[in-house]
């Protein structure tokens, strides 16, 4: 084999890429291997995945449209990036929806083939984008993929149907021609993923390659680009989805308590593949139980607690609410539970593919009773690890229930992950009452919490269940100043938990003008958007909360060494409603509502907005 | 852990909790009943479980010196599942009603019936709600006046046998707590059958539904109204067992003497005969006893083996950090990035 003269390269420091089709065309695939392929070659990075709930809507729709965005970079990735630097898009309706997202002056990669006049009218086009101007200020790449990619694979052995389900991987040949990736990796990942079937491998290798190759051919860019691994922090990495990272924290803290993990759940977008991971490793004493409903599948979870295994129920906003009644049992017999809330676009069935943060009142709030649940939430794909980490961790300390909020682009969005030393988990103790002596079902320990005696234990037998207890023997009890004092420990319970947290350390400026306090899923373009305000001369600290609920004791602390508080949040402003109640603490909210992710741009001008001002604006909310 | 060897007496298994049924409720029949079968069982207090959802009958675990754990409404057949699964070394029984199991819980019911779950169900049935004072149940017959029905339900009523036959149930029986011996003997059975046993227990609700099963189980009536089901005998009733059952023509059962009446086989495969059985309406006899008792795995069973599977098919042991560094790894180095 020759080695051809090195081509000359134009060095990126970063790229965003959109990969965008039809539900059937692939491009969730097309879009993981690329991301795997960049993770891989050390670049830092952070993806976007943005499908329709129909699993194919009428073809060549815009109700059709899947779309895969990554974000790559030489340096430290904290979102999926605004807009796209290239977009590939494979039929008419794909363009329709992208286009206006494209950089101007960004790369099209287009699917020649798409653009006869039924496939413009199906997709709303009045006229033909490639010649009515449309594209002009675009750089376009037309391809016609059928053509290309039918003449690739002939004599692999493939029907006309499957050759033509090749064309995701010819765009990905020449996207990684563009960005200068790594084309071997990639063919063995293409032969080890259609291993059971030789000539779909064939064909695919020969699709991927022959897309490379049509790239250097046309020339089509004077030179590609590259963009180099960045400094990561040094350690052994892998690229994680956060529905990943949430069941692999949940197997962490049950192995390290000792303990059998039982997930009871229900299918339900975006939440079930943490169902499908967890269903993957039977070998460590894991039961997964597919419920027939919502309310089983915590009902389930409470009786293995019982039991004296790790019980955890994961769902989305509108089986959450199904399963209410069920968590204030949990609260009410203090058994340790763990309650996934994977959110999405409410109220009602919603948007259910699309992210949200509106379940933030749900967890808190939404239940009867006095009913306090500690609630964490996960702020990017990896940090759910830990997050379903340390929600197990409490769970056990203190015999609560406790709910874990994670979002639809969390779920399906992923990064690199540098993988934890599993010696330096925090420990978890399990502590099972075994003594007879003096056994109380209701004693409690400095953490408030009662004595986890299960079934199989002799000597201990008792009784629990959803009537108000007696605060020590365990018997139903209706006294009235029983009841009260029941009440009030319990949320001392949940208090104290934030007494226990480390000090609030704000990211970047420790005081100035605006502080901007954020939880879950919008901690990547707060981020950004901070460091680019800090750019523009600004003092601005980043508070972002991993504990919703108790909040930490020194928030209020911290904020008032800040001019004002921003709270950027895709609902209507709970989280700002929440401090306020609870902490008398003040803010303005930055809502948006779209089931889409914030733009770095949207959240970098408010903060520019806001330090503008001399005083709080009297409105609630940042335009 | 095994429990030291004394003999338990009914008296191990009473707790020292008061009794709040309404005096004359038969539901302090199946208490005695279940307390008196304990020892019997040979099997120690705390390996012993008794899962509720809500109504009067769902109060029975707080009077047993057991493990117990009152649910919430109609789930206690979904908690058991769970507890029955993370320690199947548990003998786990759950108490329900005809409202609890068969209206708001009927869902878990038919569930854990057709997985097969390894758990004893009893269903009280009085044929109202008592707890809430006085509300037509899904076992209510059509036309029945209460309180929330005052000029008659309208909806026809469920029949537990057919349901839970329908369902797969693995054991099906029917007993009524007006009758110690009979009710104590369908008891044990379900004690003994390995998977989902449910049982459904005539209960009287002295209260709000007195004489609901008078017509039938009344001393003086039971023999000629009653068909005691007994595997492999003919299925026979009358006080001189003169009358029989036998399969007609056109797939259906005929009334006949006793001559030449079809033998009660529990362990058939095929349902029809259970399910025709379990569905008859006056006047034909109601049947008393256990219906369908076979052999299936557990879905219990069947998870722990898949997971003895898993383990053996699985090359060095099942670290947690050979977990966490499954799949694409790579490794950053000081300086990395810098070249």
């Amino acid at each position: 084999m020759t080695v051809s003269a090195p081509r000359p390269h134009v060095d990126l420091q970063n790229a965003v890429v959109r990969f965008a089709g039809d539900s059937g065309d692939g491009m969730q695939l097309t879009g993981t291997e690329f991301t795997r392929e960049a993770a891989l070659y050390g670049n830092d990075l952070a993806t976007f995945p943005d499908y329709p709930a129909e699993i194919r809507a009428p073809a060549g729709t815009t109700a059709g449209v899947s779309g895969y965005q990554i974000q790559f970079a030489a340096h430290e990735v904290y979102s999926a990036g605004d807009q796209p630097d290239t977009l590939v898009a494979m039929n008419p309706a794909a363009l329709k929806v992208h286009l206006p997202d494209l950089k101007r002056g960004g790369l099209l990669i287009l699917n020649e083939a798409s653009f006869k006049q039924s496939d413009l009218d199906r997709a709303g086009w009045k006229t033909n984008p490639l010649t009515d101007g449309t594209l002009e200020n675009y750089q376009v790449i037309k391809v016609d993929f059928e053509h290309l990619v039918g003449k690739a694979v002939e004599g692999a052995g493939v029907s006309a149907k499957d050759a033509s389900r090749c064309k995701n991987f010819y765009a990905l040949g020449l996207v990684f021609w563009i960005y200068s990736r790594d084309i071997e990796r990639e063919e063995q990942a293409i032969r080890e993923r259609f291993k059971k079937s030789p000539p779909l491998a064939e064909a695919n290798v020969r699709a991927f390659k022959a897309g490379y190759n049509y790239g250097e051919t046309i020339e089509a860019l004077d030179a590609p680009y590259s963009i180099q691994p960045a400094r990561l922090k040094p350690g052994k990495y892998r690229n994680v989805t956060g529905n990943s990272a949430l069941a692999l924290g949940l197997i962490a803290a049950a192995q390290k308590a000792g303990l059998r993990l039982f997930y009871g759940s229900y299918p339900i977008t975006p939440a079930s593949d943490i169902l499908h991971e967890l269903s993957k490793y039977r070998r460590f004493q894991l039961t997964t139980f597919q419920a027939e409903d919502e309310i089983a599948a915590i009902s389930a979870a409470i009786g293995a607690s019982f039991a004296g295994a790790l019980g955890i129920t994961g769902s989305s906003g509108p089986g959450i609410a199904l399963k209410t009644e069920a968590m204030g049992l949990a609260l009410m017999t203090e058994l340790p539970l763990v309650i996934i809330n994977v959110q999405r676009g409410g109220p009602s069935t919603g948007l259910p593919t699309k992210t949200e943060q509106s379940d933030l009142f749900q967890a808190v709030y939404g239940r009867n009773g006095e009913c306090p649940i500690p609630v964490l939430a996960a702020r990017s794909p990896a940090d759910c690890f830990e997050t379903a980490y340390e929600a197990c961790r409490i769970a056990i300390d203190c015999r609560t229930p406790v709910i874990v909020l994670s979002d639809g682009s969390l779920a399906n969005g992923s990064e690199p992950w540098l993988l934890p030393d599993v010696n330096s988990l925090p420990k978890i103790e399990p502590d099972f009452a075994t003594d007879p002596a003096g056994f109380m079902p209701y004693k409690r320990d400095e953490k408030l919490a009662r004595p986890w005696a299960i079934p199989g234990t002799p000597g201990l037998e008792h009784r629990i269940g959803g009537l108000e207890k007696d605060a020590l023997t365990g018997n139903i009890s209706y006294d009235a100043h029983n009841h009260e004092k029941m009440v009030r420990t319990r949320a001392e319970k949940v208090r104290r938990i934030a007494d226990r947290l480390e000090p609030t350390e704000p990211f970047f400026d420790p005081e100035g003008e605006v502080l901007v306090i954020g939880w879950g899923g919008t901690y990547g373009s707060i981020t950004q958007a901070v460091i680019e305000a800090r750019q523009g001369g600004l003092k601005v600290g980043h508070v972002h909360l991993r504990h919703v609920f108790p909040l930490p004791n020194d928030l209020t602390d911290v904020a008032a060494r800040y001019r004002t508080v921003l709270v950027p949040e895709l609902n209507m402003g709970q989280l700002r409603l929440h401090m306020r109640g609870q902490l008398g603490l003040e803010s303005v909210g930055l809502n948006k509502i779209q089931g889409k992710p914030f733009h770095v741009a949207e959240i970098r001008s408010a903060i520019e907005s806001l330090a503008r001002r001399k005083h709080l604006p009297a409105e609630q909310e940042i335009a | 852990m095994s429990a030291p060897l004394v003999k338990l007496t009914k008296k191990d298994f009473v707790s020292d909790q008061e009794v709040r049924w309404c005096p004359g409720c038969a539901d302090f029949a199946i208490l005695a009943g279940v307390q008196k079968l304990m020892p019997e069982l040979g099997i120690a207090r705390e390996k012993t479980v008794f899962i509720s959802g809500i109504g009067c009958a769902s109060r029975f675990p707080y009077y047993m010196n057991t493990y117990g754990f009152h649910g919430i409404h109609g789930r206690a057949p979904a908690i058991a599942t769970g507890l029955k699964m993370a320690n199947p070394d548990l003998t786990v029984w759950v108490v329900t009603g005809d409202g609890d199991g068969l209206s708001i819980g009927g869902n878990h019911l038919i569930h854990a019936l057709r997985r097969n779950v390894d758990l004893k169900i009893l269903l009280f049935d009085n044929r109202i709600y008592g707890l809430t004072k006085g509300q037509a149940s899904p076992t209510s017959e059509l036309g029945k006046k209460t309180k929330s029905s005052p000029f008659g339900t309208v909806d026809r009523p469920f029949n537990p046998l057919t349901l839970a036959l329908g369902a797969g149930a693995t054991f099906v029986a029917r007993t009524t707590a007006n009758d110690m011996p009979h009710m104590s003997s369908v008891l044990k059975r379900a004690a003994a059958h390995k998977g989902a046993a449910f049982v459904e227990i005539w209960q009287n609700c002295v209260v709000f539904n007195d004489g609901a099963f008078d017509e039938w189980s009344e001393k003086d009536v039971r023999d000629e109204r009653l068909l005691k089901l007994e595997h492999g005998k003919p299925l026979m009733y009358g006080k001189s067992k003169d009358k029989g059952l036998r399969i007609g023509g056109g797939f259906t059962l005929e009334m006949g003497a006793a001559d030449g009446a079809v033998v009660h086989d529990e362990s058939r495969d095929n349902l029809s005969l259970a399910l025709a059985l379990a569905a008859l309406e006056p006047p034909w006899p109601q049947v008393m006893g256990v219906l369908r008792a076979v052999d299936l795995p557990t879905v219990d069973q069947l998870a722990r083996e898949q997971e003895r599977e898993a383990e053996k098919a699985t090359r060095g042991p099942a670290t947690l950090e050979a977990l966490l560094q499954s799949g694409d790894t790579w490794d950053v180095t000081a300086g990395a990035g810098d070249a």
